[in-house]
């Protein structure tokens, strides 16, 4: 196990430099942010002020040694839009994104464990066919579509929960709602088809045949099994999930992590972008570790 | 060899391949509805522009936002028209070909280059593969909304330009799934004995391993044919992929926004158009899924038993 989660570490390390050296790079390539922050008509000497106040008349290379010599001291630059530290941003932004985050797939797993479990006993009969078809449909939405048609329907005509912002706890329903919606569709249909194939194999009809009832079969022989397909959706959807719901998001004006991504890309704020990318890699990291640490547990025969 | 043949029925001959794919495809009503519509959108896509282009860009200020349903005017405004007295149902159909030629150019490029990399990786020393993995990984992570903004900056805006950003970051899914198919078929025994009667590496990968994981590729591409066409959606509803006067689908979802509470169709059909066509690619993958793998086609080719 321990060799194994170096391994991954090291990995995971690789892809990440790999990452960092990239983005710092192509992110020069969008333009210089002077233009953006100082006014049309700024004189030429605001400029060069401007300028060499946040370090962008140091050529690249210079540039990039500075930036790895603050990371090595935790120290992730200053934001330029908002005048105070990047990570402090980054951190706001992202404990907003992982309770929606948590919130949501806390809800999407228990909701699609059990009615695709339900599904799969009768497979072909009215209960499956319905799930099957809201789960493909759930599956194929464009959720800033539903998130637009659910602020109509909702929020101005009907005028339950608010359109956006957050506050009290009704500013939460719309976007859980709608983030629900994808991953449910998804995980519904992986749980269901390995829930299936799960309750054919041999030691099912085992149990069965020693007269166990249908609903401990389900949920206690079968589901441990049919769960491990399940998982790693599971965690795909998590990964989508905590890299920030951008579009989402934005239209209901969450300051989660994914807002801040798209404004500080759209600001040439590289300092925030590159911290945001730092800490939902990491985030995302130790999501996948524990997710194999979930597969040893559920299945005793494997070993890292 | 012949010997096999004692029992009562005669083995009938096996029809033309593509009536035996038409007839498994309306086993399943479903998958049958979705292959039509998709047959639909195609043909807008191909002749929608040449035939109503005209009528899709003509203003009308007299026609602002006119509402849907009303009969009495031309059938081209049955859906409704937008901000400037376009005819919506005309804009869609128009839509359709930019929307469904950057999500295939997109899972088309990236099919491709995804699958060579992937059975590359799959096939040889361990280095090329650790290489490629990690590349993989990097592109899997990288914000696909930054890499827009980059690519979208330094060149225009254009189609191709849209289809690139959506191709890089849709090629992992093809690597890694072509990779961990490789690895599999590698080890059977058909391959093994194409290696001892001494068949080229080419050979081996083309004739003998891509045959194998292809039917799976091409399942994974219908899905993620969906996907791309969200995430394009996506990028121009967020303002940063397709620019006017071009238009797509998602554009005009993003268009019909600041109308939604006076003019809710604006928005409604260009999304419903969206959701109709991924849940269509969706059934059809789902068919697929089925219709390819050899264990499971008897499913769909079998007499239908009565119960």
């Amino acid at each position: 196990m321990k060799g194994f989660l170096g391994k991954r570490a090291i990995a995971s390390a690789i892809s990440l430099v790999g990452l960092i050296i990239l983005v710092f790079f192509l992110s020069r390539l969008t333009g210089d942010p002077t233009d953006l922050y100082l006014p049309l008509d700024a004189s030429q000497e605001a400029r060069e002020n401007f300028r060499n106040i946040h370090g962008l008349n140091d050529p690249l290379m210079v540039q990039f040694g500075r930036f790895v010599g603050d990371l090595a001291r935790l120290d992730f630059g200053m934001s330029i839009r908002r005048a105070e530290p990047a990570l402090d941003a980054v951190l706001r932004g992202f404990a907003w994104t992982l309770q929606l985050a948590a919130i949501t797939m806390v809800l999407v797993t228990l909701l699609a464990i059990v009615i695709g479990s339900l599904a799969a006993f009768r497979v072909g009969g009215l209960f499956d066919r319905l799930a099957t078809f809201f789960s493909l449909i759930g599956a194929s939405a464009p959720d800033f579509w539903i998130a637009i048609v659910a602020i109509v329907l909702f929020s101005v005509n009907l005028g339950w929960v608010p359109t956006s912002g957050t506050g009290t706890p009704w500013h939460w329903i719309l976007p859980i709602g709608v983030l629900f919606i994808r991953p449910f569709g998804l995980i519904l249909q992986v749980v269901r088809g390995s829930m299936i194939s799960t309750l054919s194999s041999a030691y099912i009809k085992t149990a069965r045949a020693k007269g166990v009832k249908n609903r401990p079969i389900i949920f206690v022989h079968a589901l441990r099994n049919a769960m491990l397909p399940v998982i790693t959706v599971i965690g795909d959807q998590a990964a989508g999930l905590l890299n920030g719901a951008v579009v989402v998001e934005s239209i209901f004006g969450f300051p989660g992590v994914g807002k801040l991504m798209i404004d500080s890309i759209l600001q040439r704020d590289f300092a925030v972008v590159l911290a945001a990318i730092m800490v939902t890699a990491l985030a995302i990291f130790v999501m996948n570790l524990l997710i194999d640490v979930l597969y040893a547990v559920l299945d005793p025969r494997i070993r890292y | 060899m012949a010997a096999t043949d004692t029992d009562a029925q005669p083995i009938a001959d096996a029809p033309h391949p593509a009536r035996r794919i038409l007839a498994m495809l309306w086993r399943d009503k479903f998958a049958f509805a979705a292959a039509l519509f998709l047959l639909l959108m195609v043909f807008c896509a191909l002749f929608g522009p040449m035939l109503l282009e005209d009528a899709a860009t003509r203003q009308n200020l007299r026609g602002r936002n006119a509402p849907p349903f009303d009969f009495s005017k031309p059938w081209l405004f049955w859906l409704g028209g937008d901000a400037l007295g376009r005819p919506l149902l005309a804009r869609i159909v128009v839509a359709a070909q930019n929307t469904l030629m950057v999500a295939a150019g997109a899972v088309a490029s990236s099919l491709l280059i995804g699958g060579a990399l992937g059975l590359i990786a799959g096939y040889t020393a361990r280095l090329a593969s650790q290489v490629i993995m990690r590349l993989a990984d990097v592109i899997m992570s990288f914000p696909s909304l930054l890499l827009a903004v980059i690519v979208l900056y330094m060149l225009e805006p254009a189609v191709g330009n849209l289809i690139i950003v959506l191709a890089i970051t849709r090629i992992p899914v093809y690597l890694r799934t072509s990779r961990a198919e490789v690895l599999e078929v590698r080890e059977r025994m058909f391959v093994q004995a194409a290696q001892v009667m001494g068949a080229s590496t080419r050979r081996i990968v083309f004739r003998h391993i891509l045959p194998v994981i292809f039917p799976t590729l091409i399942t994974i591409a219908t899905l993620d044919f969906a996907f791309v066409m969200l995430a394009e959606s996506s990028l121009s509803f967020l303002g940063i992929g397709i620019q006017p006067p071009e238009i797509t689908w998602g554009l005009m979802v993003a268009q019909g926004r600041p109308y939604l509470t006076t003019a809710w169709w604006l928005s409604f059909w260009p999304g419903l158009a969206i959701i109709l066509t991924t849940l269509s690619l969706n059934l059809l993958s789902n068919w697929m899924r089925t219709a390819l793998d050899p264990v499971q086609r008897w499913r769909l080719e079998l007499p239908r038993s009565r119960k």
